[in-house]
């Protein structure tokens, strides 16, 4: 047996490299560092969703055993306690929007936030259809509480988002030689472009319009349906490509073979673009959601504002 | 031939130019001998408006010439300005090719000139030293007499000359000032270096001007650019080959020149010969410093080692008397060090010889406030006496030396250092003793050293933490060795070399041991251990042999591999400091596994005999040792029970953990990688970076490889021996206080880190103005918003005040690079605002353990 390794243990010299030891360290003389490899969804152990959980069953628990009066539940004790913590939750969650763009010193981990975040508003939902005691109606109360759900709804969607998208987002920008970056993608298709545009040159007028179609088309072009499918059936380059080839097809062969090096570069351009609009189709889906999950979030607290304001009024 | 000078001064650098100004001033015959057709070539090629600093600057200025920080043109003309008044007798496009002493030769002093081969063969020459005067021959074959030489040559040298017959013929050139001049010509440009290529691209840039390019690349054609063009810059190469596709010039892979007359070139290529056309011809091979050159004038070099400088008086003689050395070439590269040597040196030629040097008041400074009411001089010779490592130096270095440390003086029980901070710095105790503290939960438990020994150097060697709290036992005046000086101080003497490596060997050799041993008990150890260096990937112990070595890692890192159903399965890593290889020679037997050189390392390679003989002394060790070796065979036998349940998991462990080495997790002590699983490409971690560090972001989230969902941003890896301090002028690069290599205030932006980078984390820029507050963009949309700002908006939005002072200093660019978020709570901003957790900061020894197999995949 041979080739054994230890870390070094502490010795009579004046400068041994410290022993690796647990994940937390101090890595000097006055920073601590946690290498916590985890995500969001498992932050701390998941510790919000177990907070959040039992916070959810309690008051579940408090609305089914308190005995209050059954007519107009939001303006009992617990009403009122249910409606506070739900709004000052709503509030708080919206904060995380500010948290994410205020760079503070300190100790504070925006997965934590985000953590919390996720958590605690799906108990959001608990609490305020709690705190409705489930009297519904048209009204600006049954509104506020119907975007409440709309922000949870498209905000499980953005979990299931984050959850599966971004492992095909870092799929895509794999190749042979490591990952391509999305600013090196419209690089390429540039550099792809200038060859095609000097290829083209010789071309006679009418194989030069085909090739034209490919050169003025905007790759970032198309409509919010193609970005979100990363569908393009009418691409200016699959079709100059596509009739390139037939009309080479149709044409005797020459020694220079100058529509096959254009064909050549339309193909690899094609293959550029493709992967262009997949990494842009990801990460639309990996940002739509929040014009959704955003606005509403402005017009639920719109709507919380009326249904807090109306309830002291009609008082 | 013609007078003989009293003093011909070679190169009109800031040192050179300077000497001939105090000669022309004190009515010297002099002669000023500059190769091109103008001043101070080096810094003349400078790019246009580059601001050139004056550091150090408590640093008092000697010379008959102006000079303060400033554009470069305005410095350049201030100098011929000045030049011309001063009546220098300047003689242009004079190259001189050899320095000789026409006088007796001088008994017993025979220079022994050692030149290696690229096989790695070694021919010695001997040269016999002449007296003066010296005739300095020129590339022109007119010849200068000189009773003095003061070389101030700068260390650029000289391009690499083309070897192929009719390589002097007049249409080869080496240089391209102005590819538009060219037109209509067949060219070949030798070399796939940046200066060719753009020399090349310059050609062909205007169909119009009609030329027939050919560039020459003797490396075979690759799809991995940076192999095919591995000295280039990645994006230069990059257009290289899209010209070559678009048809616009012609890059000839494994092709070298055979052979040259007018008209044509003969190519050899992998295919055989061929001859093509050829009108001009622009060799891009590099340049050879000026080393053989200096040695071939007398002027010994104080080592072998590259970095060395040629050996000098105090009064910068070199050891062919008469011959000066000052400037870059003599080891001070910046440029009033430059100008006061040439001062200096031609006053001590006109026999002014009680001049103090410029330096003088700096040495003053760092001796004050020290007991004992020496002079700088006696300071000096007090230190030699009493400093085993400074003995071997000249006054000159010492007092060189000195400027690059400081004087440290402690009380008694003062604490010096404590374990675990970082530092790379080197102790070297003047007077007074000190305690080292063995068990850091016993004060009592202390290891001594005396006068005139050293500590702190593992820190030095291998980059890491202090790993003991180092106390004052009495009062103590100590001299502490920036990493830079200590480094130099090797490389000019050998003693000193040797004498720092004895200690550490002994010191880590007991560390290794642990504690209960003395120096004695390891006398055998120690003599019979050898320092190796490793390359990169190369193996120390190959599984299966039966060597009895075991080995130390002094510098760099290795990795631990076993063969595992064919494959090499990646075991651990191996920081500086550990050791490795005990187990055969305690237990017998062939090796278990392979260790190999993550990065360029450093071992300590220990005879097994003598270490089986130090553990059968003591018993306890052995015990301990076994113990050790049993966690060891468990983790071998995870690896394989787990390999054969889940050999897709152990593979993927295993290629991954050797793409993080390959990325520079080897030499890194602390680096940001991101979890693609997690990363939703929000770039909130760049917008953080920019936010936290001026509005410029230190780091390209995207850019950077990945492997099985790692990525290795283009971030900082804090390496344990940072490739950007090695060449930093104004030494702005340090280790701060949370061991973050951290660029500092007095960056004058050279840009040598960020070529020396070979990560390329560190940009060039300017500071954009500062934003708006984050609530006024919320509220009202005011300004850019979080993240670093657009080039646009940063121009639009710059203050201008018309002092052309202040708006140079906007528009300065800086280093720029990661600096750990050094100072500000709660750590890196890139981990902290990442909102899923995808972006994790671990250090190599944390991470690249058999743990995180156990933790995330089996």
């Amino acid at each position: 047996m041979a080739s054994s390794v230890k870390p070094p243990a502490t010795a009579p010299s004046p400068a041994s490299p410290a022993a690796p030891s647990a994940a937390a360290r101090k890595t000097g003389a006055s920073r601590e560092r946690r290498s916590t490899h985890e995500g969001f969804l498992t932050h701390r152990r998941m510790f919000w969703a177990k907070l959040s959980g039992a916070l959810a069953l309690g008051l579940t628990a408090l609305y089914i055993f308190v005995p209050l009066p059954g007519t107009h539940f939001g303006s009992s004790w617990l009403g009122y306690a249910l409606g506070t913590i739900g709004a000052l939750l709503i509030l708080w969650l919206t904060m995380l929007g500010v948290r994410k763009r205020a760079i503070t010193p300190g100790r504070w981990s925006l997965k934590g936030w985000t953590s919390a975040h996720v958590y605690l508003g799906l108990c959001v939902t608990v609490i305020g259809t709690l705190h409705s005691g489930f009297h519904f109606g048209w009204n600006v109360h049954t509104l506020a509480w119907a975007l409440m759900l709309i922000v949870v709804a498209s905000g499980v969607f953005g979990i299931w988002v984050y959850a599966t998208l971004p492992r095909a987002l870092s799929a895509n920008r794999y190749d042979a030689e490591g990952a391509i970056t999305e600013r090196q993608m419209v690089e390429a298709l540039r550099s792809i472009d200038r060859q095609i545009h000097e290829a083209a040159q010789p071309l006679d007028p009418q194989a030069a319009a085909l090739v034209g179609q490919s050169l003025e088309q905007n790759p970032f072009g198309g409509s919010l349906w193609n970005r979100m499918t990363g569908r393009y059936p009418d691409c200016a380059t699959h079709r100059a490509m596509m009739d390139l080839r037939a009309l080479r097809a149709a044409r005797q062969r020459t020694k220079d073979d100058l529509l096959g090096r254009i064909d050549a570069l339309l193909a690899r351009k094609d293959a550029m673009l493709d992967r262009l609009r997949q990494h842009l189709k990801l990460k639309a889906w990996l940002q739509g959601w929040l014009y959704v999950h955003v606005p509403v979030t402005f017009a639920l607290i719109a709507a919380l504002c009326a249904h807090v304001v109306s309830v002291f009024f009609y008082w | 031939m013609g007078e003989i000078f009293k003093v011909a001064i070679i190169g009109s650098g800031p040192a050179g130019m300077s000497a001939a100004s105090r000669a022309a001033r004190l009515g010297m015959s002099h002669v000023l001998l500059e190769k091109t057709d103008h001043l101070s070539d080096t810094i003349f090629k400078y790019q246009k408006g580059k601001h050139v600093m004056a550091t150090p600057s408590q640093l008092v200025l000697r010379s008959d010439q102006e000079f303060d920080a400033g554009r470069k043109e305005e410095i350049l003309a201030r100098w011929n300005a000045r030049t011309a008044e001063l009546g220098v007798n300047v003689k242009y496009n004079a190259e001189v090719r050899a320095i000789q002493g026409t006088g007796a030769p001088i008994a017993g002093s025979v220079q022994k000139i050692v030149s290696r081969a690229r096989d790695g063969s070694a021919t010695t020459t001997e040269l016999q030293r002449h007296a003066p005067p010296y005739a300095i021959t020129l590339a022109s074959g007119e010849t200068v007499l000189a009773e003095n030489v003061i070389l101030a040559i700068g260390t650029q040298g000289n391009p690499n000359r083309v070897r192929a017959p009719g390589g002097d013929l007049p249409h080869v050139t080496y240089q391209l000032d102005d590819p538009y001049a060219v037109l209509d010509e067949h060219v070949v440009v030798i070399g796939t270096g940046d200066a060719g290529i753009e020399n090349a691209r310059g050609l062909v840039e205007d169909p119009a001007q009609g030329n027939v390019v050919t560039i020459l690349n003797r490396n075979p054609k690759s799809a991995n650019v940076r192999e095919s063009f591995s000295t280039a810059k990645e994006p230069n190469a990059k257009a290289l080959i899209e010209d070559d596709a678009a048809g616009r010039l012609t890059i000839r892979y494994e092709t070298e020149v055979k052979a040259i007359e007018p008209g044509w070139v003969t190519l050899s290529t992998r295919d055989g010969e061929e001859r093509i056309r050829c009108d001009r011809i622009i060799a891009r091979i590099g340049s050879a410093p000026p080393r053989a050159f200096v040695e071939g004038c007398g002027i010994e070099f104080a080592s072998a080692d590259r970095l060395a400088f040629p050996t000098l008086s105090p009064q910068f003689e070199s050891s062919a008397p008469g011959i000066f050395v000052i400037g870059a070439l003599a080891g001070y590269p910046l440029i009033k060090h430059c100008m006061n040597q040439g001062y200096d040196v031609v006053e001590f030629i006109n026999g002014n010889t009680g001049l103090k040097p410029a330096d003088e008041p700096l040495l003053e400074a760092k001796f004050a406030g020290l007991a004992g009411g020496r002079t700088v001089d006696e300071w000096l010779a007090f230190l030699r006496d009493n400093v085993s490592i400074l003995e071997g130096m000249t006054t000159l270095q010492l007092r060189e030396f000195m400027l690059d440390s400081e004087m440290r003086a402690y009380r008694a029980g003062e604490v010096i250092f404590e374990k675990n901070d970082p530092g790379s710095s080197l102790f070297a105790i003047a007077s007074g003793s000190v305690h080292v503290r063995v068990d850091p939960q016993d004060p009592l438990k202390v290891v001594p050293i005396p006068a005139g020994s050293i500590f702190g150097e593992v820190g030095l060697i291998s980059g890491r933490k202090r790993g003991a709290t180092v106390v004052a036992a009495e009062d103590t005046v100590c001299i502490e060795i920036s990493r830079n000086a200590a480094l130099k101080l090797q490389s000019q003497v050998p003693t000193a070399r040797r004498a720092i490596e004895r200690i550490s060997t002994e010191r880590q050799i007991l560390q290794m041991f642990g504690s209960g041993l003395t120096p004695a008990d390891i006398a055998e150890v120690v003599e019979t251990s050898t320092i190796m260096q490793v390359r990169a990937g190369e193996a120390i112990i190959t599984e299966g042999d039966e060597d009895r070595f075991v080995y130390v890692i002094r510098v760099g890192s290795m990795i631990v591999e076993k063969q595992v159903g064919g494959k090499p399965v990646f075991l651990s890593y191996l920081p500086a400091g550990s050791y490795v290889g005990e187990m055969a020679v305690i237990d017998g037997g062939p090796r278990t596994a392979t260790v190999r050189a993550a990065i360029k390392s450093e071992v300590i390679r220990i005879d097994g005999k003598a270490f089986r003989r130090v553990l059968a002394a003591k018993p306890a060790l052995l015990d301990r040792a076994r113990k050790d070796m049993e966690v060891r065979r468990a983790t071998n036998a995870f690896i394989e029970t787990k390999k054969d349940t889940f050999s897709g998991v152990v593979d993927l462990y295993s290629e991954q953990a050797k793409f993080l080495v390959s990325q520079g997790l080897g030499e890194a002590t602390d680096v940001l990688l991101i979890d693609e699983r997690l990363c939703v490409g929000c770039d909130n971690c760049e917008k953080a970076c920019a936010d936290t560090h001026d509005g410029l972001s230190r780091l390209d989230r995207e850019a950077g490889k990945s492997f099985a969902h790692l990525h290795v941003p283009t971030s900082c890896r804090h390496c344990e021996h940072p490739h950007c301090m090695a060449d930093c002028p104004p030494n702005a690069i340090q280790r701060g206080p949370d061991g973050e290599v951290r660029i500092n205030d007095t960056c004058i932006g050279c840009g040598n880190c960020q070529r020396n980078c070979p990560y390329g984390v560190i940009r060039m820029d300017k500071v954009p103005p500062r934003k708006p507050s984050l609530l006024s963009w919320l509220l009202f949309g005011a300004g850019p918003g979080p993240g670093e700002p657009s080039r646009t908006w940063s121009k639009k939005h710059t203050k201008y005040t018309g002092d052309p002072a202040v708006d140079e200093a906007l528009d300065r660019k800086k280093a720029i690079k990661c600096d750990m978020c050094s100072g500000i709570e709660g750590g890196p901003s890139c981990v902290r605002a990442c909102p899923t957790g995808a972006a994790i900061r671990v250090s190599p020894d944390e991470f690249l353990t058999v743990a995180r197999l156990e933790r995330e995949g089996a």
